[in-house]
């Protein structure tokens, strides 16, 4: 790859590799954008277009006409907003404890929870359901949030990058005295930011996306996601327009843009004062 | 009683390293699992609830006859019986197995490639990383849409670009032979981002004191690959395998909004059979053995690859 690299062919070469590759993850991206703006008449015509003709608001202006959009708004923030921040309190404690702390069963315990990944959550959705049911939560917030707030997942990716951080980080501050949580509070959790920005952002997307819990867990359109709120506009046969369809994936991912946009930066900075470079 | 202890006590003090008497370092001991308790409390007694309970439940609910239409009787290992025998339930599972074998090293080599590629320095290297996140972003239901009207026979821009070219793709997705290496393609497409973001964080949490001393020992790009990269890796590249593995074996999402499992079930993979028996015709017996007899694949499986790392991870403690 030296080689490679060295010669103008090899720099070309990977140059045209890397925008091929940045074509193909963007170009469905940039379809939905663009397509949210046609009319009918311009996505039907053949042959197709990137770029709309005559940009239109019509199908923005169909879903905001149907749907409760703003409410629907605030309570995807709220569900995914608040299963983010518990399940990275809950996580990171059970994660600085499996990898940290040499307790008896440890080894146990990480594999007990590994084993509760493999049961696909379509098939504990009706225990899950009536254990919320019988707790009175249906329709609730809290009955969306609970069930999520400590997730497996999470708990296994913060135990790896803690495992991972150099062991003479904490020493220095036990030598001086610091109990367990101060270490875990200012000196495990600080060194892991990135993953820490990682974990926040793949919960916050993942439940903001969920379409089938918000589906089964609410049951009126006040109580609905922005996500789950859409699917009642193009409704079990899915044969709203494609522009509408796409109107609809452009407001509800929009924000999930701005927030990752926000948290890259972030990212990136976590990484660099950790001093881990 | 109290001299077979302290006998036993003898005779085990010897066996313990360094100089703590036996008494003091079972005292550490118990206190190091009351430290770990009061850490892990909060997250195991919601998962208990939520999780462990509802899985005993599903494991129960498999050895009965529930279903929508009558009291559930217990039926010992009938549905799992079923499952066996059933060509169209063992079809699945094969289906199920040749998504996985295609998917999973897939999304792996593509989010590596990405991850070292976005690693690198260049230009504008903060856009080209939020490109490669933003399918990760997306919902699967908008990715579907999205690709489905790009490769949409009669409207979509990818076919009428290939057809410029002579190639002719026809409906993908209503091909027998096409629409499964669509469903993963697309699924690859949607995730490798999330994949590259663990390799990425990986990646930059490699010291780079230890490539600059590659790099003075004179090793080329390959070799640092092999020597620094990817031994740093490891934790990250454990990760990725066992949760790609897990996420192609309960692949659901993709399928059920791409192609319904269809067509001619050539991409009815063991989550689309359960949900459809467990939701649509309200069979939760058999759905829950389903659900059973999947784990138990998935844990063999994963077991296997859980040893592989954790052999690695000994070599080099």
């Amino acid at each position: 790859m030296t080689a490679v690299t060295r010669t103008w062919t090899g720099r070309i070469l990977l140059l045209v590799l890397t925008l091929a590759a940045i074509a193909f993850m963007v170009l469905p991206t940039l379809i939905v954008l663009l397509t949210a703006f046609k009319s009918q008449a311009n996505i039907d015509r053949w042959p197709p277009t990137l770029l709309p003709g005559a940009p239109t608001l019509d199908n923005f202006a169909t879903i905001l006409d149907t749907l409760p959009f703003a409410r629907m708004f605030l309570n995807s923030l709220v569900f995914a907003g608040g299963v983010t921040v518990l399940t990275l309190i809950f996580d990171s404690l059970a994660a600085y404890a499996l990898a940290r702390i040499d307790f008896r069963g440890r080894r146990t315990l990480l594999l007990v929870l590994i084993a509760t990944l493999m049961v696909p959550f379509q098939a504990t959705l009706i225990p899950v359901y009536q254990i919320v049911a019988d707790l009175g939560w249906v329709n609730t917030f809290q009955g969306m949030i609970v069930p999520r707030a400590a997730s497996v997942f999470g708990i296994y990716l913060l135990r790896q990058f803690f495992v991972a951080l150099p062991r003479d980080l904490d020493s220095a501050a036990r030598l001086d005295g610091a109990g367990e949580f101060r270490v875990f509070w200012s000196i495990v959790l600080p060194n892991a930011l990135p993953a820490l920005i990682t974990l926040g952002l793949f919960s916050f997307v993942n439940n903001w996306n969920d379409l089938l819990w918000p589906l089964i867990f609410t049951t009126t359109p006040e109580m609905a996601t922005a996500v789950s709120g859409l699917s009642l506009l193009t409704g079990q046969s899915g044969t709203a327009p494609y522009g509408v369809m796409m109107a609809g994936a452009l407001i509800t991912t929009a924000p999930l843009v701005i927030v990752f946009l926000f948290f890259q930066r972030r990212f990136v900075e976590g990484v660099a004062t950790t001093g881990m470079k | 009683m109290t001299a077979t202890e302290q006998g036993a006590r003898a005779y085990r003090a010897p066996r313990r390293l360094g100089g703590n008497g036996p008494r003091r370092a079972g005292g550490a001991e118990a206190g190091k699992g009351r430290r770990a308790a009061s850490f892990l409390a909060p997250a195991i007694v919601l998962l208990a609830v939520f999780q462990f309970w509802p899985i005993i439940q599903t494991l129960l609910v498999s050895f009965t006859d529930s279903s929508g239409f009558n009291e559930a009787n217990w039926v010992g290992l009938d549905n799992y019986l079923k499952i066996a025998t059933d060509p169209e339930v063992r079809q699945s599972f094969l289906t199920t197995g040749i998504y996985a074998l295609l998917f999973t090293p897939s999304v792996v080599v593509v989010a590596l490639l990405g991850a070292l590629l976005l690693n690198r320095k260049m230009p504008m290297r903060g856009l080209a990383r939020t490109v490669f996140f933003m399918p990760f972003v997306m919902s699967f239901a908008v990715a579907a849409l999205a690709w489905q009207f790009l490769l949409d026979p009669n409207v979509g821009l990818v076919s009428h670009w290939l057809g410029n070219v002579g190639v002719h793709l026809g409906d993908l997705l209503e091909s027998p032979t096409w629409a499964m290496p669509t469903v993963v393609f697309v699924a690859v497409w949607k995730m490798s981002g999330f994949y590259l973001i663990i390799f990425l964080a990986g990646l930059q949490a490699i010291p780079r004191h230890l490539y600059e001393a590659a790099q003075v020992d004179g090793a080329g790009v390959l070799r640092r690959f092999t020597s620094v990269t990817l031994p740093g890796l490891m934790n990250s590249l454990e990760f990725v395998m066992i949760f790609a593995l897990i996420a192609a074996l309960q692949a659901f999402d993709q399928i059920y909004i791409l192609t319904k499992g269809g067509p001619y079930r050539s991409t009815e993979t063991v989550v689309m059979t359960l949900f459809t028996e467990g939701f649509g015709n309200l069979e939760r017996g058999i759905a829950s053995a389903l659900a059973m007899t999947l784990m138990l694949i998935t844990l063999v499986f994963s077991a296997i690859q859980y040893r592989w790392f954790g052999r690695r991870e000994g070599d080099q403690g």
